[in-house]
């Protein structure tokens, strides 16, 4: 006799051995987080506002238009003969063509189209410049003030909805797609021929899914600080339970959609008519309160809603646990009902 | 405990049968009995679709019968099953184990479920793995993942081993081998039930085999005995250049039955000292002449070919 090992224990370390052992499941996993976030890294870079780009027509007088545009940074100002501006416009290489029109009292005259919108505001920042270089004074004090303070920014919304979105995709594929790979290959059908508890065995697949995810939340969360400063503003430990909650309620998820499919296909369409409703308004990219206000209610009960809002809720406004009551609950109760329903559904053969 | 002629039955099953739903429904048993005595080694044989894996399935409890009673060791399914299932040891037709773990990983996993059974190293050195015990099994042969799959089903000490086509597909130096591990573990008092569609597998390995047909068993008994039931236990195969009626022969000195396929007869024979000469004289009266000639031991072929008039594998190189 020989000491023997706890089921459970060998069940999930051996997930896990299986897990790392696979490159190219690790690239997925840990590599396209990063590069997603690198993508919008570059599309989110904090640039200084574009430039507008203005020709001025080459006639009497338009040197001095021509002067006060160039010396504002705002402008990138060519000066050209008329056939050339015209060509110009119509290719879309300027916003807008400047023509002095009267000598005697200047006079000007803005050629663009009005259904171009860079054009239509080219028109009114370079009437804007014109008008005060020739003597017209505002009669109210304006000063603006830029509002991109750390957690208010549009990142900030962005990358609690990235860690959302990769907890569904990697609930549903992480444990979908490894639960039907073991259908196929008979090698459920081999563990239920031997006296393993079927609780064991889905346990594992969740518990083996949270240990990958460990690593990818880090992940995600440094490279966010290190790149565009987002931080945390709740505290770590309410982060985690939230995080693992909607761990388990996507395993659970992934455990039901792969509770019957006999094919990699068909639980691919399945996973993706789960997901993709999910996608489109719980609220990754955008918030979802632009919905019509009859179908909120629909959307708030979906569990990457419930999921995203709290992760904003701790990351964004620093909420506590206590406060996260209704999200938390719907999320247990996903998890709870989709294990029961897959442990009940499941087809070992 | 029910018993079998005062021996304790492993497995008794009784009118066993499985239909699966189609258009038409598909009769894939249409009754199966089966009384498996503690410590025999028992074979199902028969050719490809007959029935054989899905009367083991039923047996392992994998699979629910359309009807029919089955006692696994004094116990029955759906009553017993964790009790059965920590006695029995299961390969399966094909398992595609974890690639990525090594074979020690696997099987210390298997050991694992098991209130008893022996410690993977035991059955690593069981099927004389030990070389590879650190390789992935994706890294092994056919041959070396078909005895990682018996030391799967080993690993658990159990009293009753289940095999299904354990050797199929195999070199005849791995399928040795297996057949060596399989003797082992009966020579210790255990119980094999196992599916082949290999002839000389049944009969080097089992003590009594049942031939499986059309989802039911056509005949049952040692393959001694089997082979007795043909008359001879000779058969003298030999193809002729030109026409000749089969009848032709069964009057020759010890001749039991004549079979004739295509270009070739078939004599089952007694005794083939006395029948050749005869067969010999008989040609050359005739003027015919003889394209071939052997003569061989009668095996469970010839006896699935004289019950059916069908060979076990199609492709019969037999």
């Amino acid at each position: 006799m020989s000491d023997n090992k706890s089921p459970l224990g060998q069940l999930i370390i051996n997930r896990v051995r299986e897990f790392y052992r696979e490159p190219a499941v690790l690239f997925w996993v840990y590599g396209f987080p990063i590069l997603l976030a690198v993508g919008l890294g570059i599309a989110f870079r904090e640039q200084p506002s574009e430039r507008v780009v203005v020709d001025v027509q080459r006639v009497e007088r338009s040197g001095e238009v021509l002067s006060v545009l160039e010396a504002d940074e705002r402008f990138v100002v060519s000066e050209c003969n008329e056939d050339e501006c015209r060509r110009r416009l119509r290719s879309g290489k300027t916003a807008i063509v400047i023509v002095v029109s009267g000598v005697e009292d200047l006079a000007i005259e803005y050629l663009f189209d009005p259904t171009r919108p860079e054009s239509v505001l080219a028109r009114r920042v370079v009437d804007d410049a014109v008008q005060a270089a020739n003597g017209r004074l505002d009669p109210v004090l304006a000063t603006d003030v830029h509002f991109s303070e750390p957690g208010a920014r549009y990142i900030d919304f962005l990358i609690p909805g990235i860690i959302g979105m990769n907890l569904m995709s990697g609930g549903l594929w992480g444990v979908g797609f490894v639960v039907v790979d073991m259908r196929i290959r008979k090698l459920l059908k081999r563990f239920i021929a031997t006296p393993m508890k079927k609780s064991d065995f889905m346990i594992a697949v969740m518990v083996s899914r949270m240990l990958f995810l460990i690593p990818e939340i880090i992940i995600v969360l440094l490279f966010a600080r290190w790149a565009f400063g987002v931080v945390v503003h709740g505290n770590l430990v309410a982060l985690g339970a939230v995080i693992t909650l909607g761990a388990v309620a996507f395993s659970g998820i992934g455990l039901l959609v792969a509770s019957r499919a006999q094919k990699l296909e068909s639980v691919s369409g399945l996973m993706n008519l789960v997901m993709l409703p999910m996608w489109l308004v719980s609220g990754i990219f955008f918030s979802y309160e632009r919905f019509p206000d009859t179908v909120l209610p629909l959307i708030r009960a979906l569990p990457l809603t419930s999921l995203n809002d709290a992760l904003r809720a701790v990351v964004v406004d620093g909420a506590a646990l206590a406060s996260l009551g209704v999200e938390l609950s719907i999320l247990s109760a996903y998890a709870v009902v989709t294990f029961a329903l897959a442990l009940k559904w499941f087809r070992w053969t | 405990m029910s018993t079998i002629d005062g021996v304790e039955a492993a497995i008794r099953c009784s009118d066993l049968r499985k239909t699966y739903a189609a258009k038409p429904p598909v009769e894939a048993l249409v009754g199966i009995d089966l009384n498996v005595r503690r410590g025999e080694c028992f074979g199902l044989l028969g050719p490809n679709g007959a029935g054989k894996t899905t009367t083991i399935e039923i047996l392992e409890g994998l699979l629910d019968a359309s009807s029919g009673d089955v006692e696994i060791l004094g116990m029955t399914w759906g009553k017993d099953d964790d009790a059965i299932r920590h006695r029995i040891g299961i390969s399966l037709q094909e398992t595609e184990l974890a690639e990525k773990l090594s074979v020690r990983e696997t099987l210390t996993l298997f050991r694992s479920f098991y209130r008893k059974g022996i410690s993977a190293d035991d059955a690593i050195a069981l099927v004389s793995l030990e070389e590879k015990a650190g390789s992935w099994v994706g890294k092994l042969s056919g041959g070396q993942k078909q005895r990682l799959a018996v030391a799967s089903a080993l690993v658990g000490d159990p009293d009753l081993l289940f095999l299904d086509e354990p050797t199929s597909g195999l070199d005849p130096q791995s399928r040795r081998q297996l057949w060596g591990i399989i003797r082992y573990f009966r020579s210790r008092g255990r119980t094999v039930l196992l599916t082949t569609h290999y002839m000389d597998e049944a009969e080097r390995l089992c003590d009594r085999v049942a031939i499986v047909d059309h989802g039911k068993v056509i005949a049952l008994g040692s393959p001694r005995e089997l082979i007795a039931g043909l008359g001879g236990e000779h058969v003298i195969e030999f193809s002729l250049d030109g026409e000749t009626a089969e009848d032709a022969f069964t009057a020759l000195p010890g001749v039991d039955s004549v079979v004739r396929e295509e270009e070739t007869f078939r004599l089952t024979v007694s005794a083939p000292h006395v029948s050749v000469p005869a067969l010999m004289s008989k040609l050359s009266d005739a003027a015919i002449e003889l394209t071939s000639l052997t003569t061989r031991h009668a095996s469970l072929e010839d006896v699935f070919v004289s019950l059916t008039g069908r060979h076990l594998r199609d492709d019969a190189d037999v």
